[in-house]
């Protein structure tokens, strides 16, 4: 099966800066994925390069088996909703209606309409005059509307109100289960990417520290404590993400695919946010070089 | 038909959940065999939440043999939980209520309660792992 996204070695560079470097993913088809990470680690120029507006400095990038924005068929099968999702606010809903009908092949203009009905919008109204909800829901209707196979949002949702997220990830959600589009979208609110991706894809520091389906993440991640050790006596199979010490005790957080035996530890579970957290924290340890305490003290301030 | 709703605090699982809610309004008498569960557009749509969740919970239920999915109908509730299970539900809780009287005459709080019964559920799942 063709991957929604395949990179190898991927990267951007502007000017001495790398925005992305030694990217390798490879997304499953007809998942929604999360793509989570700070400010300025890199997502947005990812997705860029997954819709064809920036070519890759280095390595490849393949999106449903084609090479991004190669052609009015690629553009086709790819929607994508910029980041604070873009309208022209000079423009009627109308407007932007029959916009998307006359530069888009797969166009569904009653699904676009009947969309615009449901959100209560009337569509002789300005864009420009539209809440912050109906207008990322508005790109939200064009976007689903052009029919894509893959639908890229970058940070849909961060400047919405709690009502108008929950709206926008209700009707995501549906027009998923309608259709079954693979969806990638960036955020940083992980409660929220909890909910509604099956992937994830944490990106800190222009580099990928993880990426994986998230009930096998969950799973392969165990939240150890007990007696003061150190993590170099832990086995190869368990794998220190993060690491904390009191004089007496060690909480230490392992990725390892087998069960945990040893009597020593107690065991516990994470999740998501916490493992998000975790993994900033192990990216930010290396950056400062410092010896693994600092992830595992984000992890405890957050506990 | 039933209303699904979802705790995020909880820790559990959003399809464990949704397993759970069948189970309970099942015990309950609010669904009967041939009630028809929300279809997974609708339950995806309203807790917006991933599709896929709700299809892992109905075909989980369905491996319990309390759903059939009806391809293109929807998913129906095939089987009620057997009077006796019933029984032994009150059966059981009565005597979990017994005990915890017996835990707060130790003078134990609610927290400390809880956590004996965390802690006994996951020892009994890892005596069942080894």
């Amino acid at each position: 099966m063709t991957a929604a996204i395949e990179a190898s070695g991927l990267g951007k560079k502007y000017g001495r800066h790398w925005a992305l470097s030694d990217c390798t993913l490879s997304i499953p088809v007809g998942c929604v994925v999360g793509l989570v990470g700070p400010n300025g680690a890199g997502k947005t120029t990812l997705l860029n390069m997954a819709t064809g507006m920036l070519a890759p400095t280095t390595g490849s990038i393949q999106v449903l088996g084609g090479a991004p924005g190669s052609g009015p068929d690629q553009l086709s099968r790819v929607g994508y909703v910029a980041q604070d999702a873009p309208i022209y606010a000079g423009l009627s809903v109308a407007d932007h209606l029959s916009l998307g009908a006359h530069m888009n092949r797969r166009w569904d203009a009653a699904l676009a309409a009947g969309r615009i009905r449901q959100l209560g919008i009337a569509q002789k109204q300005k864009a420009g005059t539209l809440s912050g909800g109906q207008r990322a829901q508005l790109a939200l209707t064009l976007a689903i509307a052009k029919r894509p196979e893959l639908l890229i949002l970058d940070e849909p949702i961060a400047s919405l109100d709690p009502l108008a997220r929950r709206e926008f990830l209700q009707v995501l959600m549906e027009s998923t289960a309608e259709s079954g589009i693979s969806v990638i979208m960036s955020s940083h609110l992980v409660a929220d990417l909890e909910r509604i991706s099956e992937y994830l894809v944490v990106l800190v520091d222009s580099r990928v520290q993880v990426a994986g389906d998230i009930d096998e993440l969950l799973a392969s991640h165990q939240l150890l404590s007990g007696a003061r050790r150190d993590p170099a006596t832990l086995p190869d199979s368990q794998h220190v993400i993060s690491a904390s010490h009191t004089d007496r005790q060690s909480t230490i957080l392992v990725r390892c695919e087998e069960p945990i035996l040893d009597p020593g530890w107690s065991v516990g579970q994470i999740d998501l946010e916490d493992l998000v957290l975790a993994y900033m924290g192990q990216a930010r340890t290396s950056r400062l070089g410092l010896n693994g305490d600092a992830g595992a003290k984000i992890l405890e301030e957050k506990r | 038909m039933i209303e699904f709703h979802l705790d995020t605090r909880s820790g559990v699982a959003p399809y464990l959940q949704l397993i759970q809610q069948v189970r309970q309004a099942l015990r309950l008498g609010l669904l009967r065999e041939g009630d028809q569960l929300p279809t997974v557009k609708d339950v995806s749509g309203s807790l917006a939440i991933n599709p896929n969740t709700v299809l892992k919970a109905y075909r989980e239920l369905e491996y319990e043999g309390l759903a059939s999915a009806r391809p293109g109908v929807g998913t129906f509730v095939t089987a009620t939980l057997s009077s006796d299970s019933i029984a032994s539900y009150i059966e059981l809780s009565r005597d979990l209520e017994g005990w915890i009287s017996k835990a707060r005459t130790a003078g134990l709080d609610d927290e400390s309660i809880g956590a004996i019964f965390q802690r006994s559920i996951r020892t009994a799942v890892q005596e069942e792992v080894r």
